[in-house]
């Protein structure tokens, strides 16, 4: 991004600005763009989404009204949170309550600087990429604590305290699991992963060896805690806490952290298929890579579909998971996550001791194992929708 | 300066937090109230705080007619109406000495156990709700929504039902509607099975419910828990099979007691597995009474002006929670004397406070499902 700006104001735009103001407004104007035109639609299309995909799975139609499937069913909700009244609770700490959503937010949005698009297309391919991913994530929980405390209501702090407590655990098992891929790339930069991996699932580092198979589950699983989804959601667990951290919250602010919450699943999958997916590689094809803007739209395309697919399975996730206790949540962390995310991380530390360069007959054997499980697992919603029984219609006097 | 005497009873003084959960909770199945004291996430006590739904049903009782009072049993219990029917009914024919047709009887069978289908379906899935399942609550809904076109077609109602009156029921069940019946059995069944492919054995389902407070048979003998939420204890007591009434010495059926399958005898889990089982079986004493269903008239005469000679009877019923008493008294007169119900839900309410000592908060949420308490029945 630097090099574009430096680029322009080489030819003679900008003439007579400071260089660090032409970069400031380079860069909110990014932030902008990034917001208003990928981020807002996304999450926004995320919400409708998942209340769609939801409720096809409980037999119901979920919003169709607002536009064609009700596809702009986000926007009508955004209006109307927008419009409604702005209350804080007179016994609120005004001030932390006004603050939280926009730090849960600013954490949720400001791992868009790193998130890679496309091959070319990334805001800030920094080189510590992946480390302020996880670092800027930390300030969600900074976020729900001070929800948490401030709306002054006994079930927002007991969400707020589980939350806190939560994304901390399950900091350790994800990011030791990025580690593993850390330590096989020997880069921290998101674009340097990518380019690291291949097109062929093969070249992915999800099948590299059996410890970053692992990884990857361990990842995905904990990234879904640390965004507080099902079965993992119990912040805000609605049969138990009301509605935890968020219960004293309406409008606009309450949005907020949805808006967060459904972003956030988008993060979670680009960065699953950034560090185990291949994320945009595409293979070279003759015509295609001659144009730049061919093979950008094509490999935003890959990434997109990578990415969303997991935002799809956590959708699943949650309509068919039961929740878990506090206490499960935590011994599931502590006791079974962590030791297992150390032995990944020592395995691949070893095998990479052992074959440096990777070893392809194992990953092509890991690849065919994926192929099997994926199989094994799609047989097992065939059955599933096979012996699933439709709606029985006994309408009396029709 | 004094010296300061550090103490790590002052740094770490604890205190336990009061939250006031209910009477607007989500997952307190109506209007319950519960004073729940708190350490963290860890329950030192909840104490029940009942009568926010006191609609004074049995002081109604005493002001309408016999015939009259049969609609405001439907309100005891709205989600199974037709047991509260069904106890006042047979309490008001005791009393009168009315005998009610056969045909009446298989009536009365057949859409108490529909009922009883229904209220289960709701139990189990606000169950899997209370446990963070959405889906399952929302198939479970689906299928009692069949059961209540059913019942719109057996007697006009969804909900609250009216249907069974002293002497017999109110509308005769017809060919078309056994057959629908039948086809719903058909649909039903197998439900059951995908139901507990998606929830029952579910492994976090399974972990958040085994072994979770337990309730011993002494326990519950001693505060008189009745209905699944006994059963589930490992006793088999049924009033339908213990104290028989209308025509249930004919049929046959299993009664399902908790085993401790998964976990602790009695634990939330035997409580669920019982009331999916009763299911099962409620099926099959659907499928003999389509069978069995005899020609006559449905319901026997009685006069308008009921008047039933002065005397007291007790009469119980096995309603979907329970052991449902009806102890009316008659002075003779178009009116009831005294009508006084007992429910299963409120004796279930009372072993609470006991049980939900050091049982986590999430936990408490699981034992209320689990026990199935229904605010209207609790406060009448």
């Amino acid at each position: 991004m630097q090099g574009f700006v430096d680029q322009l104001i080489q030819e003679g735009y900008f003439s007579g600005a400071p260089r660090a103001l032409v970069y400031a407004a380079a860069m909110l104007a990014v932030a902008f763009a990034v917001l208003s035109f990928f981020v807002a639609p996304l999450a926004g299309i995320t919400s409708w989404l998942e209340r769609r995909v939801w409720a096809r799975m409980q037999s119901r139609v979920g919003p169709n009204r607002v536009g064609p499937q009700g596809i702009l069913q986000w926007l009508a909700d955004g209006i109307k949170n927008l419009l409604k009244e702005d209350i804080i609770p007179a016994t609120a700490d005004k001030w932390l309550f006004a603050l939280a959503p926009y730090v849960v937010f600013v954490g949720f949005f400001a791992t868009f600087v790193v998130i890679p698009f496309a091959g070319h297309l990334i805001v800030a391919d920094l080189n510590i990429g992946i480390l302020y991913l996880l670092a800027v994530t930390s300030l969600v929980v900074v976020g729900i604590l001070m929800a948490g405390w401030s709306s002054n209501n006994k079930w927002s702090l007991l969400g707020g305290m589980r939350s806190a407590a939560q994304i901390v655990s399950y900091e350790i098992p994800a990011g030791l699991a990025v580690l593993n891929i850390v330590l096989i790339a020997g880069t921290l930069s998101m674009q340097g992963i990518i380019k690291n991996q291949g097109w062929a699932p093969w070249d992915w580092y999800l099948f590299y060896n059996p410890f970053t198979f692992v990884a990857f589950f361990l990842y995905f699983t904990a990234a879904l805690a640390e965004g507080n989804r099902t079965p993992f959601d119990i912040p805000e667990a609605e049969s138990e806490l009301v509605a935890g951290y968020v219960t004293e919250y309406s409008g606009m602010r309450f949005l907020f952290f949805f808006f967060a919450e459904w972003g956030n699943l988008y993060v979670i999958g680009a960065v699953a298929t950034t560090l185990f997916l291949g994320g945009w590689q595409i293979p070279a094809i003759p015509y295609v890579t001659e144009s730049v803007v061919l093979t950008t739209l094509l490999q935003f395309i890959v990434f997109f579909l990578k990415a969303y697919l997991w935002v799809f399975v956590a959708m699943w996730v949650r309509a068919t998971l039961p929740r878990v206790r506090v206490d499960q949540l935590m011994s599931l962390c502590w006791k079974y996550m962590v030791p297992l995310s150390f032995v990944c991380l020592l395995g691949t530390a070893v095998w990479m001791l052992i074959w440096p360069e990777g070893n392809r007959v194992v990953s092509f054997g890991m690849f065919l194992l994926g192929l099997l499980i994926l199989a094994l697992f799609f047989m097992r919603v065939n059955y599933q929708i096979r012996h699933a029984r439709p709606e029985l219609y006994l309408k009396p006097y029709v | 300066m004094n010296e300061t005497h550090l103490d790590t009873q002052d740094i770490f003084r604890t205190e336990d937090m009061t939250i006031s959960m209910g009477p607007q909770h989500p997952s307190t199945h109506g209007v319950l109230r519960f004073i729940v004291k708190t350490d963290g996430e860890v329950m030192r006590e909840a104490v029940p705080d009942v009568g926010y739904l006191h609609r004074s049903i049995e002081k109604i009782g005493e002001k309408v007619t016999w015939h009259g009072f049969v609609p405001y049993t439907d309100r005891a219990d709205y989600l199974a109406a037709m047991f509260a029917n069904q106890g006042f009914c047979m309490a008001a024919e005791k009393l009168g000495h009315v005998e009610v047709t056969r045909r009446g009887e298989f009536c009365r069978v057949i859409a108490c156990e529909l009922n009883r289908i229904a209220s289960h379906l709701i139990s189990v899935g606000t169950f899997g709700q209370d446990i963070g399942a959405v889906t399952p609550f929302l198939h479970a809904l689906r299928e009692r929504e069949s059961i209540n076109d059913l019942m719109e077609q057996i007697c006009g109602a969804r909900l609250t039902y009216n249907y069974i009156r002293i002497g017999g029921v109110g509308y005769d069940i017809t060919r078309a509607t056994c057959d629908r019946i039948a086809a719903f059995l058909d649909h039903f069944e197998p439900i059951v099975d995908e139901y507990n492919r998606l929830l029952s054995y579910n492994k976090i389902f399974i972990e958040r419910l085994a072994h979770v407070a337990p309730i011993t048979l002494e326990d519950a003998l001693q505060y008189n828990l009745v209905g699944p939420n006994l059963r589930a204890c490992g006793l088999k007591w049924d009033i339908r099979r213990d104290i028989p009434y209308s025509v249930y010495p004919e049929l046959e059926f299993d009664v399902p007691v908790g085993l401790g399958e998964k976990g602790t005898l009695g634990d939330c889990y035997d409580r669920y597995w019982v009331r999916v089982r009763e299911m099962q079986e409620s099926c099959k004493i659907l499928r003999q009474c389509l069978k069995m269903l005899p020609d006559g008239p449905a319901i026997a005469k009685v006069p308008r002006r009921f008047k039933p000679p002065a005397g007291e009877v007790y009469v119980r019923v096995e309603s979907a929670r329970g052991d449902m008493g009806f102890y009316v008294v008659s002075d003779g007169s178009e009116y009831p004397y005294r009508v006084r119900i007992r429910t299963g839900s409120f004796t279930a309410m009372s072993i609470i406070e006991k049980i939900s000592r050091g049982l986590m908060v999430a936990d408490l949420i699981a034992l209320i499902a689990s026990l199935d308490v229904d605010a209207p029945e609790i406060d009448r």
